[in-house]
C-alpha cells in the first residue's frame, strides 16, 4: 500500500515538475541560469523579470487579447450549440431536420487544417484580416457542444417539458427557466473545454493576425524566445509563467464541474 | 420518443440558424473551396490561376519530402498517444487507492491540461537544453551520448511528443478516473474472494470494463495529435532539425503561407481530410456503440 502511495506522489511530481521548474527559472538572474550545475533553488528576481518581459513584447496587451477572444469563443459556442440542440431535441419534427444535424456534425471533420488558405482569403475578401471578428467568429460552431447538449436533453425526463407546456409555458421560456439550470454542470465543462482549446489556438491568429498589438499570448511567448541571440531564460520563464495563470484560474474553477460531467456522461 | 412538445414552425429554424450560418459560410464553404483549388495552380502573387488537374497530387505523392511528413505525423500522434493515454491510465489507476491527501493528487495531475501545447514546448525547449538544460545534465551522469535536439532528429521529435503528450495527460486522466471510479467495488470484491491478485484484477476486470473510453481517448488524443499540434511545432522546432518534426499541419502552413504555392497546400488539405474522416468515422462508431449498450 505504501509503495503504491509513493508511486502516486513521485508520479504527481513528475507531472507538475515542468510547471514548477519553469517557475523556478523564472525567478533567477540572467546569470544564474547558465550555473553548472542547474540550480534548482528559486532566486528573487521574479518580479524584475516579469516586467521586462512585460515590456518587451506587451504582454499586458497580449494576455488581453487571448483572454478575451477565448471568452468569446467559448460563449459564442456554448450559446449556439444550446440553440441547436434546444431546436433539434423539443420541436415536432420539423423538414430538413436531419440534414441540418447532420451538417452541424461534419464540422467535426473539417479542423482548421484542411481549409486554412480558403479561409484566410474568406477573411481578406470579408476585411477582417487583423482584426477580432476573424479571431472569434469563424470558430462559433461546435458539433461538439451540440452533440453533448442533444445527449444531455434526451436524459432530461420528457414529463418536465410535457409539464411545462401544459402550464402554458413557452418553449424559450421552458429553455430559460427550467433546461439552463438543470444544465448548469455541462454548461460549465463545455465552457472549460472550449476556453482552454481557443486559448492554445496557434495557427490562426499566427496567419490572420498581421500587427504585434493583435497577437495572442502563445505567439508573443514564441517571440521572447526568437528575438535574442542569447536568449534570457529567465525573462522567457516568467512570460511563460504569466501566459499559464489565466487558463490554470479558469481549469482550477471549473474543474469540478468538468469532472462531475464526464462522471455523468458514463452513467448513460 | 414522445420529447418533441413544442409545435412551432418557425422558431426551430430560428434557434439552428446562427450556427448553420457559421458551418455554412466558414467550415463548407471554405472546405470545398479547398477542393476546388487543389486542382490549380496559383502564381506566387496570387493573381493567376490555372487548372492543372491532379497535378499537384501526383507532384506530392512523388514526393519523398511529403512522404517524410506523413511519417514523421504518425510518428508523432502515436507516440503522443501511447504516452499520454497510458500514462493517464497508470496515474488515475493510482489515484484510487485511499490515501491521506488524494483530493490534493487529483487536482495537481488534472493541471497540464491547462497548459498550452506551444507554452509547454517552450518549457521542454530549455529543460532540453543542450548547454544549460537539467535532462542533458542529468543523462550526462549515465551517458556520454549527446542530446542534442537541434542535431538530432529523433531526439527533436522526441521533445515535442513529450511535451504534446504532457498536455494531454491531464485530460485522459480525468476520463480514466470517472471511468474507474464508475466500477462497482462488488465485482472487485469477488474476485479478490476468488484469489485474483491486484494485477490479474486490473488485467481482466478493470482493463475490459475500460475498453471504451480507452478507445475514446485514443481517438481523440490521435486527432489532437494530428490536427492540433501545430503550435508545438511551430514554437519549437520550426519542423527541424532538417525536415526531422515536420508534420502534416506544419507542412500545409509551410507551403502555403511560406511558400505561397496555394495549389499544393490545398491538395495537402485534401489528403489531410481523408485522415481526419477516418478518424471520425472511428469516434462516431464509438459514440454509437455506447449508446447502444448502455
Amino acid at each position: 500500500m505504501l509503495a503504491a502511495h509513493v508511486l502516486l506522489a513521485a508520479a504527481t511530481l513528475v507531472i507538475v515538475f515542468p510547471m514548477l521548474y519553469a517557475v523556478q527559472v523564472s525567478t533567477l538572474e540572467f546569470q544564474e541560469v547558465f550555473v553548472f550545475p542547474p540550480k534548482l533553488l528559486p532566486g528573487a528576481a521574479f518580479t524584475d523579470n516579469l516586467q521586462r518581459a512585460w515590456e518587451k513584447v506587451h504582454l499586458g496587451r497580449l494576455l488581453a487579447n487571448s483572454a478575451g477572444i477565448a471568452v468569446a469563443v467559448a460563449l459564442g459556442k456554448t450559446c449556439l450549440s444550446v440553440l441547436a440542440a434546444f431546436a433539434f431535441t423539443y420541436f415536432r419534427d420539423f423538414p430538413g431536420k436531419t440534414l441540418l444535424f447532420v451538417a452541424i456534425l461534419v464540422t467535426h471533420m473539417l479542423p482548421l487544417p484542411v481549409r486554412i488558405v480558403p479561409t484566410f482569403q474568406l477573411m481578406h475578401d470579408f476585411g477582417w484580416v487583423n482584426s477580432y471578428q476573424a479571431l472569434t467568429v469563424p470558430f462559433f460552431a461546435s458539433a461538439t457542444g451540440t452533440l453533448l447538449f442533444r445527449q444531455f436533453f434526451l436524459t432530461i425526463p420528457p414529463a418536465l417539458s410535457e409539464a411545462a407546456r401544459v402550464d402554458g409555458a413557452g418553449p424559450l421560456r421552458f429553455l430559460v427557466r427550467i433546461l439552463l439550470p438543470l444544465s448548469l454542470n455541462n454548461l460549465a465543462a463545455l465552457f472549460l473545454v472550449e476556453f482552454l482549446y481557443m486559448w492554445n489556438e496557434y495557427l490562426w491568429p499566427l496567419i490572420v493576425t498581421t500587427s504585434d498589438e493583435m497577437r495572442v499570448v502563445q505567439i508573443g511567448i514564441k517571440m521572447l524566445v526568437a528575438t535574442d541571440a542569447q536568449a534570457e531564460w529567465n525573462l522567457i520563464m516568467a512570460g511563460v509563467v504569466a501566459a499559464m495563470v489565466p487558463p490554470l484560474l479558469v481549469l482550477l474553477a471549473l474543474q469540478r464541474s468538468f469532472v462531475r460531467s464526464i462522471s455523468l456522461g458514463q452513467e448513460k | 420518443m414522445k420529447r418533441a412538445v413544442f409545435k412551432n414552425r418557425g422558431l426551430p429554424y430560428l434557434l439552428v440558424l446562427p450556427q448553420i450560418v457559421v458551418t455554412l459560410v466558414f467550415f463548407f464553404w471554405p472546405a470545398f473551396e479547398s477542393l476546388r483549388l487543389s486542382f490549380f495552380r496559383t502564381s506566387p502573387f496570387g493573381d493567376k490561376t490555372s487548372f492543372v488537374g491532379l497535378e499537384n497530387f501526383v507532384n506530392l505523392l512523388s514526393s519523398a519530402e511529403y512522404y517524410q511528413s506523413i511519417a514523421n505525423t504518425f510518428v508523432f500522434a502515436f507516440g503522443v498517444t501511447a504516452l499520454a493515454v497510458g500514462l493517464g491510465l497508470f496515474v488515475a489507476a493510482l489515484a484510487t487507492q485511499k490515501v491521506r491527501g488524494l483530493a490534493a493528487y487529483r487536482t495537481a495531475v488534472l493541471w497540464p491540461y491547462g497548459i498550452a501545447p506551444p507554452i509547454a514546448g517552450i518549457i521542454f525547449l530549455f529543460i532540453f537544453h543542450p548547454s544549460y538544460g537539467v535532462l542533458p545534465y542529468w543523462l550526462g551522469f549515465v551517458t556520454s551520448y549527446e542530446f542534442n535536439w537541434l542535431l538530432k532528429g529523433w531526439v527533436a521529435m522526441a521533445l515535442v511528443i513529450i511535451a504534446t503528450a504532457w498536455t494531454h495527460v491531464g485530460y485522459n486522466i480525468a476520463f480514466f478516473l470517472a471511468g474507474l471510479l464508475a466500477i462497482p467495488t462488488s465485482v472487485l470484491e469477488a474476485a479478490s474472494v476468488d484469489g485474483a491478485g491486484a494485477l490479474r484484477r486490473f488485467r481482466s476486470i478493470v482493463l475490459p470494463l475500460l475498453s471504451p473510453i480507452t478507445f475514446y481517448l485514443v481517438v481523440v488524443n490521435l486527432i489532437f495529435s494530428f490536427f492540433g499540434s501545430f503550435g508545438v511545432i511551430h514554437a519549437v522546432t520550426q519542423g527541424g532539425p532538417g525536415n526531422a518534426t515536420e508534420i502534416m499541419v506544419f507542412k500545409v502552413y509551410k507551403d502555403g503561407f511560406i511558400g505561397l504555392n496555394l495549389g499544393s497546400s490545398a491538395a495537402q488539405s485534401v489528403l489531410l481530410m481523408f485522415v481526419v474522416i477516418v478518424l471520425t468515422a472511428l469516434q462516431f462508431r464509438f459514440v454509437e456503440k455506447k449508446v447502444i449498450y448502455s
